[in-house]
């Protein structure tokens, strides 16, 4: 195959010429980016100043208001202990986007590292990584997730684990193919008969080009991870109640389905909401960085 | 080379793969942090009983010993035993997994009868509101959980609409059509809007590739053109993606399983780890990856035979 496929881009916004102006100005045309920037700044920022904008103490409980419906002072209605769901939620933030970041940013780094070094030095170390694949690619990922949880024991800490032992292999793999296809490119070629060492070679040469598809893809991992966590919170497995974490929360509002149809709505929302703000940054940057690259 | 060696090679290479798969569950025990017995016991139980479940479990043995004994108990079918319900762990697989084989199957079924129509419209009508909403719709489906989906539908159509059950499995497998509808749609849905937004590219690309604008200069109707030359070859990457996310059907089931409280391995699974039930936990992981193992290995053998290049390489 002579020419290198890229992945397809559809939407209507790659059709628009850049603009004359470039740069910064550039960007706010591209909707799916400035929708996604705007919605994880504001997570981000609702994640931090947190405590301070609770409408109510978010732990503490009020049989008074048990299991209340929306209302004025209670926007997203109360559990079965009397919080206010609102308060919790905004809570919840701060633990659910800690383990879509951290859970994504400790395994790019390591699968950045691997994937660098499997795929320029290939040899041994790329076919006992490939086996490595191998083994994990037969183990469904929540089965995966849940095994290693088995094994150190349900909590946050130990969900923590299992998501970075897990989700380090995609990034690696995503490098490797890159670092691959790079090696071979002129400017490689070019850097290596100047004479560069191969760890300046990786680093200068090859590594501000993968920058781009690992931080595109990091972005639908930080989507992957919150589901995950909000799930094995919602098994029982990760984060344990009273902890607000969503998932936790989904899963005590069970009991109340037949009743309450607030208390699983609210939670759920915010994860998807959250889900699809990093979507829609991902979307976005991809759109930018494919355009500069062409 | 032929289909047939291809066929071969690929039977060949899945033998090492479950070889390292039986490896790792064997050891998962021994990974455990501390003595698994005192775990499994609990912290009041006497050094006695401890004393004696180790030497049930084989545990005082040297560890290549037990690998040994392992093998040879898997050679007839044997997994251990259940500490809790104190049955055989291969006759709970036997009860559990055909409801759990449904349910992925069904939840199959139903993301490609949900996919074919919505990539195909939202692609012949590129640019149009039914457009923007199928892929709005994917994005957002993706980044939904599906344990959520499935809680709304639950309330939606079980406690609001009575059209369907609450959760349960029915009396006998004949039920499952309608009892499992609800668990396999949520499944369904999350597969089905990554595979949406796949097809309806690949069909945007093939439908610009010089043989489909051939096909339509020689006069064919744009029906023909679109299910003869387009929807086959857009497929293609379509079918290698779905090969890829029977996978992810089979480990969603263990979280749906529990939202509807089906009687399947994944709800099983759950409450063994819960109750640190060991072997049970063990015994299924091995089952889950023999699974997908042998599911990846029939669609690499079922694609050779959809597209030959493949057994060529």
């Amino acid at each position: 195959m002579a020419t290198i496929a890229t992945p397809l881009e559809t939407s209507p916004s790659i059709a628009v010429p850049p603009s004359p102006r470039g740069g910064a100005w550039q960007w706010t045309k591209n909707r799916a980016l400035l929708a996604g920037v705007v919605m994880v700044a504001a997570i981000f920022v609702i994640a931090i100043v947190g405590p301070m904008i609770t409408p109510y103490n978010p732990t503490r409980n009020n049989y008074g208001v048990a299991v209340q419906a929306p209302s004025a002072a209670h926007p997203f209605g109360t559990d079965k202990f009397g919080r206010d769901q609102l308060s919790r939620i905004i809570m919840g933030t701060r633990i659910d986007l800690s383990v879509g970041i951290i859970c994504t940013l400790i395994p790019a780094i390591i699968g950045i590292a691997v994937g660098c070094i499997s795929g320029y030095y290939g040899g041994k170390i790329d076919a006992l990584f490939m086996r490595l694949v191998d083994i994990q690619v037969a183990f469904p990922f929540y089965v995966l997730l849940i095994a290693i949880l088995a094994i150190l024991g349900p909590g946050i800490i130990n969900m923590y684990y299992a998501l970075i032992l897990v989700g380090w292999i995609a990034f690696a793999r995503l490098i490797r193919g890159e670092v691959m296809v790079g090696k071979e490119m002129e400017y490689v070629l070019a850097a290596r008969a100047l004479g560069c060492t191969n760890a300046r070679i990786i680093v200068r040469h090859m590594l501000p080009n993968i920058v781009g598809p690992a931080l595109i893809f990091g972005m639908s991992a930080v989507v992957l991870n919150i589901l995950s966590g909000a799930s094995l919170g919602f098994l029982g497995l990760g984060v344990q109640a009273p902890n607000p974490e969503w998932g936790v929360m989904v899963a005590e509002s069970r009991e109340y389905v037949l009743t309450a149809w607030w208390l699983p709505l609210f939670p759920g929302l915010a994860i998807v909401v959250v889900g699809v703000a990093f979507s829609l940054l991902g979307d976005g940057l991809s759109t930018v960085l494919r355009r500069r690259g062409s | 080379m032929g289909q047939r060696a291809h066929i071969i090679r690929r039977l060949l290479q899945t033998i090492p793969t479950l070889m390292v798969l039986v490896l790792l569950v064997f050891l998962m025990i021994h990974w455990i942090p501390g003595d698994p017995a005192v775990t499994m016991l609990g912290i009041q139980a006497t050094p006695d009983r401890v004393k004696e479940l180790r030497e049930h479990l084989g545990l005082d043995k040297p560890l290549l010993v037990q690998l040994g004994i392992y093998v040879a108990n898997l050679s007839h079918g044997d997994l251990g035993s259940s500490l809790i319900v104190r049955v055989p762990v291969m006759d709970l697989v036997k009860q559990r997994l055909p409801l759990t084989l449904f349910l992925v199957a069904y939840a199959m079924v139903l993301a490609v009868v949900m996919m074919v129509p919505l990539a195909l419209l939202a692609a012949l009508k590129k640019g149009s509101i039914f457009d923007q909403f199928v892929r709005g719709f994917s994005m957002t489906l993706i980044a939904t959980p599906g344990f959520w989906i499935g809680i709304l539908l639950l309330i939606l159509f079980g406690v609001k609409l009575h059209i369907f059950p609450v959760g349960g499995a029915g009396k006998s497998p004949a039920d499952w059509l309608y009892y499992l509808f609800l668990p396999a749609l949520t499944l369904a849905m999350h597969v089905a809007a990554v595979l949406t937004r796949n097809l309806r590219d690949s069909l945007l690309t093939i439908m610009n590739a010089e043989h489909v604008l051939a096909a339509r200069a020689k006069g064919l109707s744009g029906t023909r053109v679109i299910f003869n030359h387009v929807l086959r070859n857009a497929m293609v990457s379509t079918v290698t993606l779905f090969g890829l996310y029977l996978g992810w059907l089979v480990g969603g089931s263990v979280i749906i399983e529990s939202v509807f409280a089906l009687p399947g391995m994944g709800s099983m699974m759950i409450s063994a780890i819960l109750g640190r039930d060991y072997q049970v936990v063990q015994g299924f992981t091995l089952i889950y990856a023999v699974l997908v193992s042998v599911i990846y290995l029939m669609t690499d053998i079922a694609y050779s035979f959809v597209d030959p290049r493949v057994s060529m390489s």
